[in-house]
């Protein structure tokens, strides 16, 4: 069974997303949603130091939107926010594999334009056209 | 009818997506074009190509018929009484627009009611509930029973004395239900409220005659029915659209301007200003030959052929969910349904990945969606041009995905 986009460890991700759920402690929080799709995705940061200590995200919607998030959040953990407000679109292809098209590459940014409006948030910094232009 | 002859006449058909034969099942959004229509669009723009009604020489002479044969053969096509009832427009969405703009200003006042259905696409919701907005009416929504047939219960219930105006599609663009037209017609003028038919999905695939549904006004899109799209029609009794002011200004529309004043022209120029779509409407009038020319009767029947075989053959999906109307004669071709838990989003990728283009999402119908509570579906929807062997493909297709998302 091939499929382009539906790669085995999109679906593996989208099945069984890591690090979904709750973070009691959370210094964080932030949603958004996909206007197209109707996807949702809420990022919760535990931040210590100037970098990312835990993180947990919740959502619903498509397998791109899901299996991007939860592999983004694989990532982040452990990084400066420095780190993260410097990541971008490149950044989630590579991590995914695959190249979703410009039909539904909304989905599969959803994750990092999340992240990083809990990162501004969390810093109290204005979010920058940058990442309003994500999703 | 031979389907692929009719292939044979939408070069489109042949196009390769993806290493594959297109599947072109995304006909309720727009639909392919004949070489008829594309090549009128050429020849008007490469042999008369000139402003209409004013000019006095050849070309816009030229243009000037070819654009009111248009008008003519769209009055024929809906059983219209008179061209004067024939207005056109961009779109469909225009014409709801100039309806609840021209008419609905100057006749709905704080406390009207104005009833619409909950399977009305945006575009027969919003332009209602701005003008209720600004004048303080009262919107109502005649609601669905578990097979997407209108309450008949609601529908009695919510026409009443205080009812100005009953907002309905003919066919919905989501559960293919065909409504019963001239019912609720009757129940709207036994309280002298008009009616106004949303005919995008039903003029270009079943025979429509505007004055059997005794409707007020009709709106369609070129764009669905073979024609260009920046097209459409909005069809009205003349009575109305005599009393109605104008709704968009300027050239064309006006009989005489001067500083202190304009005085405006005949139905239906009162409502075209500016120049029109000159090419759209000439590509418009080709498309309704050529579907003349099939029948609407047999573009009908073979709708309900492909959707009859096409329901039956995807029962044999597990976890696959269709809605609307079981029966095909009770419906358009349009199938919307979902399979399992892929999101539609997923399912029209892996669909696309195979060279099947079908719709996803809420189908501009999100009233519906709240109501059925279903955040997406996904949706194919056929014309004269499909064929079994394309739902075939389908089928494979969903097969696949299912299997992608549940091995």
């Amino acid at each position: 069974m091939s499929s382009d986009i539906y790669k085995d460890i999109i679906l593996d991700y989208y099945r069984n997303p890591r690090n979904f759920g709750d973070l009691a402690d959370a210094d964080v929080r932030a949603k958004d949603s996909n206007p197209l799709c109707g996807d949702i995705i809420e990022m919760q940061l535990k931040i210590n130091d100037g970098k990312i200590d835990d993180v947990r995200f919740k959502g619903k919607g498509c397998a791109i939107s899901q299996a991007s998030a939860s592999m983004l959040t694989e990532v982040i953990k452990g990084k400066s926010l420095d780190d993260v407000k410097a990541m971008g679109k490149s950044n989630v292809l590579e991590l995914m594999g695959i190249d979703p098209g410009p039909t539904r590459i909304k989905c599969a940014l959803l994750g990092l334009k999340v992240v990083k409006l809990a990162v501004y948030g969390y810093l109290g910094q204005a979010i920058t056209e940058e990442v309003k232009q994500l999703v | 009818m031979n389907v692929s002859r009719i292939r044979d006449d939408f070069p489109i058909l042949k196009r390769r997506v993806n290493g594959k034969s297109l599947v072109y099942f995304d006909n309720a959004a727009t639909s392919q074009k004949p070489t008829q229509v594309i090549e009128a669009l050429g020849r008007y723009y490469r042999e008369y190509n000139a402003n209409i009604h004013r000019g006095i020489h050849k070309l816009a002479e030229e243009a000037t018929i070819a654009h009111e044969e248009a008008r003519e053969k769209v009055a024929k096509f809906i059983n219209a009484n008179h061209t004067e009832e024939i207005v056109f427009v961009r779109n469909a969405t225009e014409a709801i627009n100039l309806v609840a703009y021209a008419w609905g200003r100057a006749n709905i006042k704080q406390g009207d009611k104005i009833v619409l259905t909950i399977m009305e696409h945006h575009s027969n919701i919003v332009p209602w509930q701005q003008l209720a907005n600004e004048k303080g009416a009262k919107l109502e929504f005649i609601k669905i029973d578990e097979e997407g047939h209108l309450r008949q219960d609601e529908i009695h219930e919510l026409i009443d004395e205080r009812t100005k105006i009953v907002c309905i599609t003919h066919a919905s663009n989501v559960l293919g239900t065909i409504n019963s037209i001239k019912e609720i017609t009757r129940a709207a003028h036994r309280f002298g409220a008009l009616i106004l038919v949303d005919a995008a999905q039903s003029v270009p695939h079943m025979p429509v005659d505007a004055r059997d549904l005794d409707c007020d006004f009709m709106a369609f899109s070129g764009h669905k029915m073979m024609g260009p799209t920046g097209i459409g029609v909005l069809y009205g009794k003349s009575k109305h659209f005599e009393n109605m002011p104008p709704f968009l200004c300027g050239g064309e529309m006006i009989k005489e301007v001067h500083t202190t004043g304009a005085s405006w022209k005949d139905l239906p120029y009162k409502f075209e200003a500016g120049t029109p779509n000159i090419a759209g409407a000439i590509g418009l009038g080709v498309a309704v030959d050529y579907l003349r020319n099939v029948g609407m009767e047999t573009v009908h029947d073979h709708e309900k052929q492909i959707t009859g075989y096409a329901l039956s053959r995807m029962t044999e999906i597990d976890g696959l969910v269709v809605y609307g109307p079981k029966d095909v004669t009770k419906r358009v071709g349009v199938i919307s349904f979902n399979l399992g838990d892929i999101h539609a989003h997923d399912l029209a990728s892996i669909m696309d990945e195979e060279g099947i283009a079908i719709r996803s999402g809420h189908h501009c119908a999100q009233p519906l969606m709240e109501f059925l509570n279903v955040p997406a579906m996904s949706r194919a929807s056929f014309y004269i041009y499909n064929t079994n062997e394309e739902v075939d493909v389908f089928i494979n297709a969903l097969e696949k995905a299912r299997k992608l998302f549940n091995p």
